[in-house]
């Protein structure tokens, strides 16, 4: 029976070795063909308008701080709770930034250093709460909502607080232009260039390492397809940027965000821990892990980044206004389980979130570019949030692994067989 | 046969993995208490459930006849409408209800959906009456004790003109004077001509009031004996439970036992909603490297609340007690500390504390010990493949890869799974919980060879297990704990199941009486 555990070598067709080196199911990438469904279905529908270089850039800036919500909210979500609170956190910290710059004339990087501060401090409020007092996280930021934007109101009684030029550029700002006059924009392809190194670099790491291991490498072939599939999207995506005015500055937060959250999530023992802790808390702490540090952490986390949305909202909108951030939560939440996460926890990951998050701004986008009246854009909102939650759940009933929460941890592991299924008593 | 109201002939009953029932038959006369007595784990709550409708018509093999009637119970509902009401261990209650309002639950009366409650509190006043039951209907159920709660529970069966009363371990959460009231009670309602069966592990109530006693053991209907007739006492019910062929179930075994490594003493641990009840009194044991030392302990007995407690607090409020490793006291505050400190505590409960159903095999040997596999802050999941891979090989744990999820496994390459991922914490003592529950016979025993290895790496292992033969196959000592106090340390020698069995149902007034 020994011999059954060792590797399978069957030698493979060369798609099989491929579809397997994607996680070995297609079908798991199918929110990014969904979304690249709708791209293309965008563009023939406005004759070529949707990418237009412009349109992409204001896709990025205009959903900048939902993004970088979502990122927060997806960790929060994985642990096994909710944030309603970060509209209004976000509100409160763009708010208090501007006041500060405003009224008290502090230089705005050092209000973006306060900024950051208020939003830990909030998000440590609410997780003292919510790890420490063991009240539900779904009650701790309900009143937080009501709480935080109580505060942003105070503050603003009812008016706008405009924000300095120089501090607009977070949001609306891009990289200057440099070098010699290519027709594109030099810093971004540059940038698109060293990301490829990059990938490259990683991939080749990775197989010198499983070498050093001895362990199974995927083809050569293979690895170079992969590469060149997401080199060409990157390049095509740099080179739609270049030829407008470059990389916008929030994309750059936003790029450098979800590259560290991803790292956090996926590589370090404290992303570890928050899956351990929404998948089975009790496990966990059985495992020696300290529940409420994590619980209190990615509340705090929450906070951070909610002030992060916040100021990139303020810089946009060049003003904090009383009703800013309003429904922000239900954007963030709306992309993270588009994305893949599960509600009960213990499933989800930053990049499918982010895949969520654009899926409903190319929907917001395009049937604005479309000239599609606004409710009813809510309504088509609405029913796809419910359709690719629907479609999650039906096949993980049916005992598949969630359709999207794997697609990007599952780039270098096998799908799981379906679960065996035990009654409930099958020990008794 | 007119005197037969049921018959239950060769049920065999299979969960993925395990055969818990196998060709049981069950006779049942009208009018009489018959008990059901065996092991945990030895298939008496299936069959209650598989007769109850719990498990439908299609999930089991084998017939019920009920007065005369061949049933094929789709649901619970079904057996009920039959005249078929089981009153399960857990209670069915709703706390926050009133006990009029949970004693007409899904039998509520209505009349175009509208209850009349005061005939509903005439009629509740009239079964609490009936079970001798004094309380205002309209009390809330969380107000009123267990033993109360338990009456209720009797008293909504009665309600539904029950003809057929089925009780698991019904007096397992009473006290002395509620347990003598209830089963004063079960009398009555025989007297009345209500059939009951009762699921016991108390013996001397089984003795003192059933007719009938049924004993499973092992999945299979072992025997059916008539209290009366056949003169019976305790020690032939458990001689019943427990005879089973012992030879080639355990692999052979030299134990090389060394130093002393654990000794915990004078430990006491309330219960964590209950600040009054001890759930562990007192209690003293150790362990030497190589020893492979057993807990035996009926359900409730404190078996999982004394490890859980040793294991740095993670259950219940410690009163009392100390740990000494290597000779040096420790004071574990948690779990993380405690495998700091070399313990490691293997659930028995696989699924709900033991992994995280969604990692894969990987992810989930490591869960305990992340430290070992961090570079630079990260988890490195080449290190943490080798050690799966590692793991994989040696505990054979039947996958393909590490990479799949634990969820595709059976419960066997579970289990190895849970005890991969604490062998990888480098634990001295490990303690482990019933490690073999809802295991096959064939993975059981590489779980003991596994277990024999780890003792002759020098390691100490406390085995709880609710099997008996399983104790005396593997342990070189065992301890029997009865209502949270051990109340003897038998060696492996001079162990048999009789001797266990008696310590571990040894109560509170035998043991003031053996003190005397």
């Amino acid at each position: 029976m020994s011999q059954q555990t060792s590797e399978p070598e069957a030698p493979a067709s060369f798609v099989a070795q491929a579809r397997r080196a994607m996680g070995g199911n297609v079908r798991q990438y199918g929110m990014i063909f969904a979304l690249l469904m709708l791209v293309a279905l965008f563009q023939i529908l406005t004759d070529g308008l949707f990418l237009e270089p412009r349109n992409v850039t204001s896709l990025l800036v205009q959903n900048g701080y939902v993004l970088i919500l979502a990122i927060g909210m997806v960790m929060v979500i994985i642990a096994g709770h909710i944030d309603l609170s970060v509209g209004s956190v976000a509100a409160f910290v763009g708010a208090t930034v501007a006041i500060s710059m405003q009224r008290f004339d502090i230089p705005w990087p050092l209000a973006i250093v306060l900024g950051l501060v208020v939003g830990v401090i909030v998000g440590a409020w609410q997780g003292f709460w919510v790890a420490y007092v063991g009240i539900p996280a779904f009650i701790v930021t309900l009143a937080g909502m009501l709480l935080f934007r109580g505060l942003d109101l105070m503050m603003l009684n009812a008016s706008s607080v405009a924000v300095p030029d120089g501090y607009q550029v977070i949001a609306n700002g891009f990289i200057p232009d440099m070098g010699p006059n290519t027709g594109y924009h030099n810093p971004t392809l540059l940038l698109a260039i060293l990301l490829i190194v990059l990938l490259v670099v990683l991939e080749l790491r990775k197989r010198s390492e499983l070498r050093k291991h001895e362990m199974a490498l995927p083809p050569v072939s293979v690895s170079i397809l992969k590469l060149v599939l997401i080199s060409a999207g990157v390049l095509s995506f740099g080179l739609l940027l270049a030829s407008y005015k470059g990389v916008p500055v929030v994309g750059l937060i936003l790029g450098a965000l979800v590259a560290i959250y991803t790292f956090v999530t996926r590589k370090t023992v404290f992303g570890r821990h928050i899956y351990s802790v929404g998948g089975n808390s009790g496990a966990a702490r059985l495992s020696g892990v300290n529940t409420k540090r994590i619980d209190f952490m990615v509340m705090v986390n929450m906070g951070l980044l909610a002030g992060v949305a916040g100021m990139v909202f303020t810089a946009y909108l060049n003003a904090s206004n009383p009703k800013d951030g309003v429904n922000f939560e239900l954007d963030a939440i709306a992309a993270v389980f588009i994305g893949g996460a599960a509600v009960a926890g213990g499933i989800g990951t930053v990049s499918g979130s982010m895949v969520g998050g654009l899926v409903m701004g190319v929907l917001n986008l395009g049937l604005a570019n479309l000239s599609v009246d606004s409710n009813f854009i809510q309504i088509i909102k609405g029913m796809v949030l419910l359709l690719a939650v629907a479609f999650d759940v039906r096949s993980k009933i049916q005992g598949r692994p969630s359709f999207i929460g794997m697609m990007m941890s599952g780039m270098n592991r096998a799908p799981s067989k379906p679960p065996a299924v035990e009654p409930a008593g099958a020990e008794a | 046969m007119d005197n037969t109201i049921l018959s239950m002939k060769g049920i065999t009953k299979e969960f993925p993995g395990v055969k818990a029932l196998s060709n049981v038959s069950l006779n049942v006369r009208r009018g009489e208490i018959h008990a059901i007595c065996g092991e945990n784990g030895a298939g008496k709550s299936t069959l209650m459930k598989v007769l109850s409708g719990v498990h439908p018509i299609g999930t089991y093999e084998g017939q019920i006849i009920f007065e005369d009637q061949l049933c094929e119970f789709k649901g619970i509902r079904e057996s009920e409408r039959a005249g078929i009401v089981i009153i399960h261990q857990e209670l069915a209650l709703i706390p926050e209800l009133s006990i009029v309002e949970n004693l007409f639950l899904g039998n509520e009366g209505a009349r175009h959906g509208v209850i009349d409650w005061l005939a509903a509190t005439a009629r509740a006043n009239e079964l609490l009456a009936r079970v001798g039951l004094s309380e205002n209907p309209n009390t809330k159920i969380k107000n009123i004790s267990i033993g109360r709660q338990q009456l209720v529970e009797i008293a909504k069966a009665l309600a539904k003109s029950v003809k057929l009363l089925i009780l698991d371990e019904p007096t397992a959460a009473l006290n002395d004077a509620d347990s003598t009231h209830l089963l004063n009670l079960l009398d009555g309602l025989r007297h009345k001509g209500i059939t009951s069966i009762m699921i016991s592990h108390k013996l001397n109530e089984i003795e003192q009031i059933s007719d009938s006693i049924t004993i499973l053991r092992d999945g299979r209907s072992i025997e059916t004996l008539n209290v009366k007739a056949d003169g019976i006492n305790e020690d032939r019910i458990i001689k019943g439970m427990v005879g089973r062929d012992l030879n080639h179930r355990f692999p052979p075994h030299e134990p090389s036992v060394g130093e002393m490594l654990v000794e915990i003493k004078d430990w006491s641990v309330l219960h964590p909603a209950d600040s009054n009840r001890y759930v562990v009194h007192g209690a003293n044991l150790n362990i030497r490297r190589g020893e492979i030392v057993g807990l035996a302990g009926l359900m409730g007995a404190g078996r999982t609340e004394l490890a859980r407690s040793v294991f740095g607090q993670s259950y219940g409020r410690k009163t009392s007690g100390e740990l000494f490793k290597d000779g040096k006291a420790l004071n574990l505050k948690n779990v993380a500390q405690a495998i700091d400190a070399g313990l490691a505590y293997v659930t028995e409960d696989r699924k709900s504390l033991g992994l995280n159903l969604h990692d894969s095999i990987r992810v989930s040997i490591t869960a305990a010990s992340l430290k070992k596999i961090r570079r630079n802050g990260m988890v490195d999941e080449n290190l943490e493949t080798v050690a799966a891979n590692k793991y994989r090989k040696d505990l054979k744990i039947k996958t393909p890869s590490v990479e799949e999820g634990v969820s595709s496994l059976s419960g066997g390459n579970q289990q190895k799974v849970v005890l991969a991922k604490w062998m990888f914490t480098g634990p001295d003592l490990l303690i482990l919980d019933e490690p073999t529950r809802g295991i096959d016979v064939g993975a059981k025993y590489e779980i003991y060879e596994i277990i024999n290895r780890l003792a002759d790496s020098g390691r100490a292992v406390l085995f709880i297990s609710s099997e008996l033969p399983e104790l005396l196959g593997m342990c070189d000592r065992i301890y029997t704990l009865s209502e949270g106090v051990i109340t003897a340390e038998v060696p492996r020698e001079q162990a048999d199941q009789e001797i266990l069995m008696r310590y571990m149902t040894q109560g509170k007034k035998q043991r003031k009486a053996a003190q005397r």
